[in-house]
């Protein structure tokens, strides 16, 4: 039997977890429609240094979890700049999970990651070595060196590494060296001289030469194309189309999911109407793909997906909350045996028309779901509901109570927005379990964790979890650079 | 006989109040209209000048009665029997008044506050409307040559006689609550609550020119309220516990949801009760069509909340268009006491006695209400010397 004192302990540390992960899940320093970028990197500074001070093994573990990347960056360099534990073998699962997370973070935040060890004066023997290893892992480092010449040279200089060949002029000199035998070097080079050498560099590089050649945007567009990753060519659908240049082909097939609604999102509705099928399966295809890297088979589920104009997200996450809620819906229906979705403001004859409008009336759409018997149902919202306010919180309660005492019906409330007063994503109370998400990618994995997150799960459950994560996560990786963004 | 689309006492028919949104201190009432017509259509016209001159009688350049303020925009009203949306929206941009520049500052002059510009179509100054009727009242200052009157107050009355208010973005808390509040799809007006005190109502007919006119709340101005309570950093976020005993099935859940939703709109109702429900005088200013415009001020009693507005009524009665203005507890005091001294005919002593005080304290009220220049210098010494002795 244990003491109270020491069950209160464990309740504190389970909720402090549940609490943090849930935060990394969702929080990303970025503005959101209700708050400001300040008060969200402030929130989640102070959640990081809390728990690393407390409960470090369980801070680093996090990094496994499937959390965003911009919380992974920040666990490595906290730790990083920690210094190494002393128990030699804390300190090899420590190292071997920092170095893991390095790796599959997507090349600029890794490099990132990697000059900021130099701003925030962090030169310890341990993060020279993470350094070293990382940039020995690199597949085609002369392509990094060009794409990203500052941060390596950043990351070079602080750590003390050697480079071979002409990486130390290419970094030192860069284009005032006669010339290079490297050709990617010699084009980056050139390209300083000549308009023509430009398009054999990366997009981004090539991007502030054209700039200083004065070259026209839609020449310059339309000649780099073949250059462009997958991620760039989604990303500049928009810009392209303003400039007056043609759109760069995207291959949607190979888009991943959150990505690809927010591409669709941010289509006028006549072009979504017009390539309807073409994006439906798109849409579809990529669902299909996530459900095969972490597959989980649910039963009959229903979804309440809001789309009020909060989810409009804000300048720097535009429409991000109404395209995790699309997504999901898509991610939903392959998953579910039985699926159905309930939109807010009324029913949505075809989802991929959804823009973000009106006030937030989640109780009716959640009355629905209920009605038609759903064993799981997924709220996405962002918290916030007005109409009336509280009615959520209210109406799960009473169902608990009075209708559902043995919970035969699954409530998770999935949430893309941080609250940073709050240190975790808003929650409707305490009869539904609120999870945090970037992506909806992240939405198979949350439901896992919805169980933390409800209140129910031990600590030492909490923590045999996460271990079986870290457990899969550091054996030798199939998928090699499977979450690398650039092609 | 008087016109029965006059108000006398306002009345919210056939508009409903949802569930408030709050923001910080603020807190926003959307108010809904379930039965839309499109024969009456606002619109926004922007001013981009530092100040317009509104001529009020005379030429636009020529002598007479002026209204000079901050005017960052008008609107622009249109109605007819088939008013359809190819109509709506082509006539907006006529010329509208004059541009001139004084020294460094452009200046927009402006023919009346509501000005005909087509045979259904009239443009307006909102709240400037009721504000310029709140500031012309008892504006001549004494018709009677009492001894007490200074003669720049028999010669020109209250000129200028002037107010200040408060304009919506001074108020970074305003602009967040406008910013983040989520506009409904039937909605047509807003109530707008600081500190859970009502500011401001504003109605329009159609809720398409709601959601233009949406953002133009921030450029309105407001009376110090607004300013006020700036230490009270949140207004509880309210919310109706549901009776779990009365739920039984999903269907009684959905029934409780219902009455959540209509209890909101009943204390919406009681929250704005200052100003629906109570007795107003109101003053015809532009017949358009079937409809009339109209300007409108609460009792102006100082112990009672008090609001100025304008609004228009259609033929069958309804509240078609509605904006107004909360007076601050001081420009209440003025406008009390400039309705009780015109009441008077201005006399001293008997407007002391119709308000049960004595000759001395109303010359100091007049005078701590800054309409001291009225009066002779040696009536308001007296006053001062005949309170101090008092004490």
């Amino acid at each position: 039997m244990a003491l109270p004192a020491e069950v209160r302990i464990e309740q504190v540390a389970r909720e402090d977890l549940v609490m943090f992960v849930n935060a990394c899940f969702s929080c990303t320093g970025q503005r959101e429609f209700y708050g400001d970028a300040r008060g969200q990197s402030v929130s989640i500074e102070f959640l990081h240094q809390y728990i690393l001070g407390n409960y470090r093994r369980l801070y680093r573990r996090t990094l496994a979890a499937g959390i965003n990347h911009f919380n992974q960056a920040q666990i490595i360099l906290n730790l990083l700049a920690a210094g190494s534990p002393v128990d030699p073998a804390e300190r090899a699962e420590e190292g071997a999970l920092i170095a893991a997370a390095l790796r599959r973070l997507p090349t600029q935040r890794a490099f990132r990651v990697l000059e900021s060890l130099r701003s925030r004066h962090v030169n310890n023997r341990r993060s020279r070595a993470i350094v070293r290893e990382y940039l020995a892992g690199r597949a085609n480092l002369a392509f990094d060196a060009v794409k990203y010449r500052s941060k390596l040279r950043a990351a070079v200089v602080h750590g003390h590494v050697k480079l071979e060949g002409e990486f130390g002029p290419f970094l030192f000199k860069g284009w005032k060296k006669r010339v290079f035998t490297q050709p990617l070097f010699e084009s980056f080079r050139r390209a300083h001289f000549a308009q023509e050498a430009l398009y054999e560099l990366p997009y981004t590089v090539a991007e502030g030469l054209a700039q200083k050649h004065g070259v026209p945007r839609d020449v310059f567009l339309q000649r780099i194309e073949p250059r462009l990753t997958q991620a760039e060519r989604l990303r500049l659908q928009e810009s392209a189309a303003r400039e007056g240049g043609v759109e760069p082909a995207v291959d949607l097939s190979r888009a991943p999911l959150t990505k690809l609604a927010l591409y669709v999102l941010s289509l006028k509705a006549e072009a979504r109407a017009s390539r309807r099928e073409e994006l439906h399966t798109a849409l579809e295809g990529s669902a299909a793909r996530v459900l095969a890297r972490a597959s989980s088979s649910l039963g009959k589920v229903a979804a309440v997906l809001d789309r009020s104009y909060s989810t409009s997200g804000s300048l720097q996450k535009r429409r991000r909350p109404l395209a995790v809620a699309l997504a999901t819906h898509y991610l939903l229906s392959s998953a579910a045996r039985e699926y159905r979705a309930f939109w807010t403001g009324g029913p949505v004859e075809d989802v991929l028309t959804v823009s973000a409008r009106g006030q937030t009336d989640l109780a009716t759409p959640l009355l629905d779901a209920l009605e038609w018997g759903a064993e799981l149902v997924v709220i996405v919202s962002d918290g916030y509901d007005n109409d009336p306010p509280g009615a959520v919180a209210e109406l799960t309660r009473v169902f608990r109570e009075r209708l559902d005492r043995s919970r035969r019906t699954a409530l998770v409330h999935v949430n893309p927005v941080f609250d940073a007063e709050e240190y975790a994503p808003r929650s409707f109370g305490g009869a539904v379990a609120t999870v945090g998400v970037r992506d909806a990618e992240d939405v198979p994995t949350v439901l896992g964790f919805a169980r933390f997150a409800e209140g129910t799960a031990s600590l030492a459950e909490l923590e045999r979890y996460l271990s079986g994560r870290v457990d899969s996560w550091l054996k030798p990786q199939v998928h090699e650079g499977a979450d690398e963004v650039e092609a | 006989m008087s016109d029965t689309r006059l108000i006398r006492r306002l009345e919210a028919h056939g508009l409903r109040f949802a569930p408030a949104q709050a923001w910080n201190r603020m807190r926003l009432v959307p108010v809904l209209r379930d039965e839309v017509r499109d024969d009456l259509r606002f619109a926004r016209r922007e001013y981009s000048e530092w100040a317009a001159v509104v001529s009020l009688e005379g030429e636009l350049e020529g002598r007479g009665l002026k209204y000079v303020s901050y005017v960052p925009h008008g609107m622009v009203v249109t109605w007819g029997q088939r008013q359809s949306d190819a109509v709506y929206g082509t006539r907006l941009n006529v010329r509208d008044g004059k541009k001139v520049m004084a020294g460094p500052a452009p200046v927009r002059l402006l023919h009346r506050m509501v000005h005909r510009e087509d045979k259904n179509q009239l443009r307006m100054l909102p709240l400037h409307l009721a504000m310029e009727g709140f500031l012309a009242q008892h504006f001549g200052g004494p018709e009677v040559a009492w001894s007490e009157y200074s003669r720049d107050a028999l010669t020109s009355g209250l000129n200028p006689r002037m107010e200040s208010s408060v304009p919506g973005w001074l108020s970074s808390v305003l602009d967040g609550a406008l910013r983040t509040f989520e506009v409904h799809e039937k909605q047509v007006g807003l109530l707008l609550f600081n500190a859970d005190e009502l500011l401001s109502a504003f109605v329009v007919s159609h809720p398409d020119d709601y959601r233009v006119l949406h953002r133009t709340l921030l450029e309105d101005f407001y009376g110090e309220l607004l300013l006020q309570y700036g230490y009270l950093q949140e207004v509880v976020e309210l919310w109706t516990p549901m009776d779990a005993k009365r739920v039984s099935s999903l269907g009684d859940l959905r029934a409780e949801v219902t009455r959540m939703r209509e209890d909101w709109g009943a204390f919406h109702g009681f929250m704005a009760g200052g100003l629906f429900g109570v007795e107003v005088s109101s003053q015809k200013v532009y017949e358009a069509g079937p409809y009339l415009l109209q300007r409108f001020h609460t009792s102006l009693v100082p112990s009672e909340e008090n609001h100025l507005g304008e609004a228009i009524v259609g033929k069958d009665g309804t509240l078609q268009y509605l904006k107004t203005y909360r007076l601050s507890a001081a420009q209440t005091r003025r406008a009390y006491l400039l309705q009780q001294l015109a009441q008077s005919q201005w006399n001293l002593d008997a407007v002391a006695e119709h308000m049960g005080s004595t000759r001395q304290e109303l010359v100091t009220r007049i005078q701590n209400a800054g309409f001291g220049y009225l009066l002779k210098a040696h009536v308001l010494e007296e006053a001062r010397r005949l309170a101090t002795r008092g004490r």
